[in-house]
């Protein structure tokens, strides 16, 4: 018998990930809340109303990334508890399928996030509001930035899930990874964050991050099936 | 060819060994039973007949296809049932046997579900959460996930547990001698698992220490393993 292709099979795993969050919502609402929570104390301790530039950029993207590690954490926890990682591994499909279908869906699951934090973090932080035009650079930012975290993210958390210290092992691994991914996006939307007025958008840094997408993508399609054998 | 050839198939974790030097044929249709105390190697046989665990040593073939070479031919054809149900309590049982069925690239497997979960008498639960049912009612839905793809071997650990007489002759045609399919059975039964095998391995410590026709072998040999 012929198994499906990759593609077929990832959106079969991405259908069934984004049904079980949809049908019992655990990590989208405690990024959510997280991120609302995270907002509220920067404001008190850095006694500021609003902060803008660098400062503004760091807080959105240490806020991102912390949420994001919730997200990591629960990223295989239904596969482990359940036996769905076996049942998956039992399937005569190419085991990268996975890697795509859980990297699409941390990155669905962060752009969902943004959709919501993004805003609450204007409304409540952000000084001088960029204009409409200056948040599709911000969108750009965001994107790369979640390509990044979600292939990063799914690489510890596939190798977290076969540890019995996987909490752990996700913070330890995944937050030395990220710090590329924050100092490249911080820099890139500290400008469109600026107090005089929205700066442009600073390509060398959205280029870092790109670079950084493309090698750890290449090395987690590299790296993946090894991590899911015994 | 033989369906199951095993060729000094050995596993070990770390400097443990839990199987060692186990060397085997089944012919098709043929069913092996496997007996042995807790921690005996059984379950690690059948998972790395499963492609789930690589051999540390030997070889394993299925339809001669090697578990550890051509793992993604030998798992289009077989069906494991472990202790482990492998569904999802959140979905349905229909999803769950849904996303299998996508996941072996079955096409119109919409009447093959409604067949399956018919003959385990779950059509009226279909649409419920898994987690909403008792264990042999997911042991009775594992079944149906294991044979969904209709795999000429079957690789089942301890099929019966958690069902009820009634239940147990429910999934007899899928996963019974009836079915007509290779099988690797382990038991801890010595006469109902020899009454269902055709050949009857005993492991103790991962090592074979008896292999014969389950014929030739008697339910007091068996229950000298345990001992």
């Amino acid at each position: 018998m012929s198994g499906p292709g990759t593609f077929a099979a990832a959106r079969a795993v991405l259908a069934k990930e984004l049904l079980l969050e949809r049908r019992a919502p655990q990590t989208l609402v405690a990024m959510a809340l997280f991120s609302g929570t995270a907002y509220v104390i920067f404001h008190f301790a850095l006694q500021r109303d609003s902060v803008s530039g660098n400062l503004a950029s760091g807080v959105l993207w240490v806020t991102v990334l912390l949420a994001a590690l919730l997200g990591v954490g629960r990223l295989f926890v239904a596969d482990r508890d359940e036996g769905g990682l076996d049942g998956f591994l039992l399937a005569p499909v190419d085991r990268t399928a996975l890697l795509f279908a859980k990297t699409l869906t941390l990155f669905t699951f962060l752009l969902a996030l943004e959709i919501v934090a993004v805003p609450l973090f204007d409304i409540l932080l952000l000084g001088p509001s960029p204009g409409i035009g200056d948040w599709g650079g911000v969108l750009l930012v965001l994107v790369l930035a979640d390509l990044g975290i979600a292939v990063v993210g799914t690489l510890v958390a596939a190798i977290a899930v076969r540890t019995r210290s996987r909490d752990l092992i996700t913070s330890i691994l995944a937050l030395p990874l990220l710090i590329p991914v924050v100092i490249g996006a911080s820099r890139a939307t500290a400008p469109i964050f600026a107090a005089a007025g929205a700066g442009s958008l600073p390509g060398r840094w959205l280029a870092v991050l790109a670079l950084y997408d493309l090698i750890f993508a290449l090395l987690a399609w590299a790296l993946f099936d090894f991590l899911v054998e015994d | 060819m033989s369906a199951i050839e095993l060729d000094g198939l050995a596993r070990r974790y770390g400097d443990r060994t839990a199987l060692a030097d186990v060397t085997l044929t089944l012919e098709e249709g043929a069913t092996l039973i496997v007996f042995g105390p807790n921690g005996a190697g059984k379950s690690t046989l059948l998972r790395v007949l499963a492609t789930l665990l690589r051999p540390s040593a030997g070889h394993a073939r299925i339809f001669g296809s090697d578990v550890r070479t051509e793992g993604w031919r030998v798992r289009g054809r077989i069906g494991f049932l472990g202790h482990d149900a492998l569904l999802y309590g959140d979905l349905t049982a229909a999803e769950n046997l849904s996303y299998q069925a996508r996941l072996h690239g079955l096409r119109d497997a919409r009447e093959r579900i409604a067949q399956l979960l018919e003959a385990v008498g779950l059509t009226a639960r279909a649409d419920d959460r898994v987690h909403t049912y008792s264990r042999g009612m997911v042991q009775r839905l594992a079944a149906c996930r294991a044979v969904l793809h209709d795999p000429p071997v079957l690789l089942l650990d301890e099929p019966r547990a958690n069902l009820d007489p009634a239940a147990a002759e429910l999934l007899e045609p899928l996963l019974g001698r009836a079915s007509g399919r290779t099988r690797v059975v382990t038991s801890h039964d010595p006469a109902g698992g020899l009454a269902e095998g055709d050949v009857a391995l005993g492991l103790r410590a991962g090592r074979p220490v008896l292999l014969r026709p389950a014929a030739d072998v008697s339910a007091a040999e068996i229950g000298e393993l345990y001992r």
